[in-house]
Parts: structure tokens; C-alpha cells; sequence
């Protein structure tokens, strides 16, 4: 950012999010940081980023925040209500607290890092993105997640991966249910690299040798007729 | 969306701010679209030989005076708060001679709610309006159950918002729908339950008050519920000494619980507790799904 390191602070009460988003959205040159304080459970903060910038949200977020990220860096310094980083695209986004259900919903590329625990129904339809949660993660997640990866280093519960698709996901404690079509398969050295990677950018100190692989079976991939609608 | 809030106070000191704690929890559920709003609270019980019936009639022609000197005339230890259209009677005559003689000669006017210790106020309108209009900041008591109804089953009156009541001194909110609402209401008809609205909701708090007087735990009683209830909900309960909360097993509605040594407050979103004293250094949770959480004055 050619050295340049202006900080850029907003005060939700004061200044209203459409400010905070305005200015997101608009010419960000000579800016890198952007702090938003008293965030105090405001839905969509920080959406629609579109900018290498750095966003501090000093607080709890609501609804959506971070969603539909490409290049930001958006920390949230609390927990995340429903959906955040929902349908990101590129960037990071970490989450200090806990996040609400529908974590990284269909994100497309990126990261997303969840310091606390996730709910349920994290990384629905995970298009691309990577997921690393440092706690639990809650029933029905990574359901019918199509690419890309989720690190969960707590136990998972429920109908977990259920109609995967080629998505991967590394869990390192109790799975209570496996969802249809999911199951667990041997690790492989490259899964063991990708783990430590994922690790390693969270900066988390486990080893990937306690992690275990979930993947599809591919079963549901072709029609079977004689599975009489059971699966 | 429906919105749910829920306030119970740990230290006595801060009872007489339990109102004024409140209106902002129910003003922050506003942009969850609503068209209705209410409120329950538990105040400080009468004595065991009186009862509190909650009223409310939508007629603004209504005569709350002749009403009321016709409940004196009629019943024993009479006294009628008024505030706009509902009002709070006290009395030590029996409550179901009280609902039976007012459904007799005054069909338009609702009983809210009974017992020691509940008062109930409901109506349409935005949180705001709702809350001055019936001075909820004024509300003193241990712990109090508030909702902002955003209808999508049935219509948008009065009747229809919540709280919901059944028996004495329990109440119910609800953020979600039931798809066998009609089921509920059939089966608890045939058991004697007189239902007072259309609403999916009445079905629910109904249908748990029934498994209570059978003497089911309330945790039993739920576990009964997630098996008849077809559909979605997060419930906020209060008793005359606890508030209680559950979420379907697929949490399809969310809650949030902020718990300091003061108070325990629980919300459908973080913003409607973000304004409470010390929230910063509260421990703030969501509940799981199927888990029930309660907390006791």
C-alpha cells in the first residue's frame, strides 16, 4: 500500500452504517485501516468489500458481516450473528469470538478463521473458500459443500458433510453424526500438508496427525434406482 | 421476523429498573419488521388468597368506569388499574368466575393473563409505540418476557400478538411458525382448553402448560414437544420465578443470552442487549438447539 497508513475510525453511535459502507465502497487510496467501534449487533457491516483494506470491527457484529468479501482483511474483535463472510470471494476474514449459524455460507475463495465456536450449518454449500474454526462446529455443516476446505478443530455435530460434494473437511475431535454420503478416509501426505498449512496461517498449534479426513463417497453422484429414495 | 427479548434481574436493587432496562431490548428488535409488541412482567405476587387478571378490550368506546363498577358490585376485593385499553384487575373472587362472568356479559373484552404474579400488556403497533403507550419503562418486578410479532399465519390483531398465557402465572413467546398448529388445538379442546385466537402460538403455550399440570418437568414437557411440534421455534417461558428457553433442534431461530451477577438477558439478536449495564464483561452465549436453558429468580 506504498507505505501509506491511515487510519479511518467510525463510531456506529454516531455515524450510521450506511457511512461505514459508503466509505467502504468507495475510493480507499491512502487508507489501509479502518476501525469501526461500538458495532454493538449491527447487521451487514463491512459487505460488499471490494479493496485490499483492513477492517477492525471492535465489537460484536449481526447479521452478514463480512459478507460478499473479495481482497479485504476484516476482523471482527467479538462474535458474528448469522451468515458472516457468507458468499466471500477473496480475502480474510477471522471472527475473535464465537459466529452464529450459516458461517462462510457458499464462500467462493478466501478465509475464513472462527477463534470461538461455529453454529450450525457452517460453510453451507462451501464453494471454494477455507474454513478454519478453532472450536466446535454445530449440526448440518458443510452441508452439500461443493469445494474447497474446513479445518475444525473442536468436534462436529450432527449430519455432518451431509451430500458433500468435493469439498474436504479435517476434523480433530468427536463427529457425532456423519450426514449422507460423507464418510471418513485415510490422510494422505497431501492432507497432512494441507492441514499444517491451515494450521499454520490460523496460528494454531495442533498436529495435523490428530486431524481426520472427511470426504464424499460419490455415492449420490449417480442415480440409483434401486436405493428406493433412501440414502 | 418475530423478536424475542427476556430480562431477569439477580440483585433486588435493580427491580425497579426492570422496565427501564427493557423498552430499549424491545426497541432494538424494530428492524426485524415488526407489526405487533408486547409484554409480560412478574412483579412482587399479591397475597395467596388474590389473583391478577390481565384485560384488554379493542372497543375505544369501551366504559372501563361502568365495566368496573360492575366487577366491584360483583366480586370481592375488587381493584381495576387502567392503562389506555387493558387494564389489571385484582380481586380475591375466583379467576374462572372472573373469565366465565366476562365472557358472559362483556364477550368483547380478553383475559390476558392470570395469577399472583403476572401482568400482560399486548397490542399492534411498532416496539416504540407499544411501550409508551403502555408505560413498560415503568415495569418493576424480577424478570419479565417481551416479543415484537412479525405475523405470517394468521392476521395482525391484538388477539394474536404475544405473550400467550395459559393457566396461571406462565407465559410463552415464540420466534418461528408451526406447521400443525390445528393438531395442537384439537387435541387440547378435547381436554377442555379454551383457545382465544387463531394464533400458531397459543397451540404451543398451551399444549406445554397442559404437560406441565400433568406434572411433567418443563424439560420433559419439551421433549414431548419436539416430537408434536412440526415446525420451527425458539420459545422464551416465564414462570412466576423463572424465565426458560429452547430452540428447535435445527436452531432455525436465533437467541442470544448475555449472564453478569446482575442479570440474565436474552435476546433474538446481541443489539437489543448492547445497551445493558456492564454487557461488555458479561458472559454472552447462543444456546444450542434442543437444549433447555432456565434461570430462576
Amino acid at each position: 500500500m506504498d507505505g501509506v497508513t491511515e487510519t479511518k475510525r467510525f463510531d456506529l453511535r454516531s455515524d450510521t452504517l450506511r457511512d461505514v459502507n459508503k466509505f467502504l465502497h468507495g475510493d480507499l487510496s491512502g487508507i489501509n485501516t479502518v476501525r469501526v467501534e461500538n458495532p454493538d449487533g449491527a447487521h451487514s457491516i463491512a459487505v460488499g468489500l471490494n479493496a485490499p483494506v483492513h477492517v477492525d470491527i471492535l465489537g460484536h457484529a449481526g447479521y452478514y458481516a463480512a459478507g460478499m468479501n473479495q481482497l479485504a482483511n476484516v476482523v471482527v474483535h467479538g462474535n458474528a450473528g448469522p451468515g458472516v463472510a457468507e458468499n466471500m470471494m477473496s480475502g480474510i476474514v477471522e471472527v475473535r469470538g464465537f459466529a452464529s449459524g450459516g458461517a462462510g455460507a457458499s464462500a467462493h475463495g478466501g478465509r475464513l478463521i472462527i477463534r470461538g465456536d461455529a453454529g450450525l450449518r457452517c460453510g453451507i454449500s462451501l464453494k471454494g473458500a477455507d474454513i478454519i474454526v478453532a472450536g466446535d462446529v454445530g449440526s448440518f455443516s458443510a452441508f452439500m459443500a461443493q469445494a474447497g476446505r474446513m479445518l475444525i478443530c473442536g468436534d462436529a455435530g450432527d449430519g455432518l458433510g451431509d451430500s458433500l460434494y468435493e469439498a474436504v473437511l479435517y476434523v480433530r475431535g468427536e463427529i457425532r453424526s456423519l450426514g449422507s454420503d460423507a464418510r471418513v478416509e485415510p490422510m494422505t501426505a497431501a492432507d497432512h500438508a494441507a492441514v499444517k498449512e491451515m494450521l499454520e496461517v490460523a496460528g494454531l498449534r495442533h498436529s495435523s496427525s490428530e486431524f481426520k479426513r472427511v470426504a464424499s463417497a460419490r455415492s449420490l453422484y449417480h442415480w440409483n434406482a434401486d436405493a428406493n429414495q433412501e440414502y | 421476523m418475530c423478536g424475542i427479548v427476556g430480562l431477569l434481574i439477580k440483585k433486588p436493587a435493580l427491580r425497579a429498573q426492570l422496565g427501564e432496562l427493557m423498552v430499549p431490548m424491545l426497541i432494538g428488535m424494530t428492524e426485524r419488521g415488526p407489526d405487533s409488541s408486547g409484554m409480560a412482567v412478574f412483579t412482587q405476587p399479591v397475597p395467596d388468597e388474590k389473583r391478577k387478571i390481565s384485560l384488554y378490550c379493542g372497543s375505544p368506546q369501551f366504559d372501563w368506569q361502568a365495566f368496573k363498577s360492575a366487577l366491584t358490585e360483583k366480586f370481592k376485593g375488587v381493584s381495576l388499574e387502567l392503562r389506555v385499553n387493558h387494564a389489571v384487575m385484582t380481586t380475591q373472587s375466583s379467576p374462572d368466575e372472573v373469565r366465565a362472568w366476562v365472557a358472559r356479559h362483556h364477550p368483547d373484552v380478553h383475559v390476558l393473563s392470570v395469577g399472583r404474579s403476572i401482568d400482560l400488556y399486548k397490542d399492534v403497533g411498532l416496539p416504540a409505540e407499544v411501550a409508551q403507550r403502555y408505560e413498560f419503562s415503568k415495569a418493576v418486578g424480577s424478570h419479565l418476557v417481551g416479543h415484537t410479532r412479525m405475523a405470517t399465519e394468521s392476521a395482525v390483531t391484538p388477539e394474536n400478538a404475544h405473550p400467550y398465557t395459559a393457566g396461571e402465572d406462565w407465559c410463552l413467546v415464540h420466534n418461528g411458525s408451526l406447521a400443525n398448529p390445528g393438531m395442537l388445538r384439537r387435541k387440547l379442546e378435547k381436554l377442555g382448553a379454551r383457545f382465544e385466537s387463531d394464533c400458531d402460538t397459543e397451540g404451543a403455550c398451551r399444549y406445554l402448560h397442559w404437560r406441565l399440570e400433568q406434572g411433567e418437568s418443563l424439560e420433559t414437557a419439551l421433549d414431548h414437544a419436539f416430537e408434536d411440534f412440526d415446525g420451527f421455534f425458539t420459545f422464551l417461558m416465564g414462570t412466576a420465578d423463572k424465565l426458560a428457553l429452547v430452540r428447535d433442534p435445527f436452531a432455525c431461530k436465533p437467541a442470544v443470552v448475555a449472564e453478569t451477577e446482575d442479570y440474565v438477558a436474552i435476546a433474538s439478536e446481541f443489539r437489543s442487549l448492547a445497551h445493558l449495564p456492564g454487557v461488555r464483561n458479561a458472559t454472552v452465549f447462543e444456546p444450542k438447539p434442543a437444549e433447555v436453558y432456565s434461570w430462576t429468580v
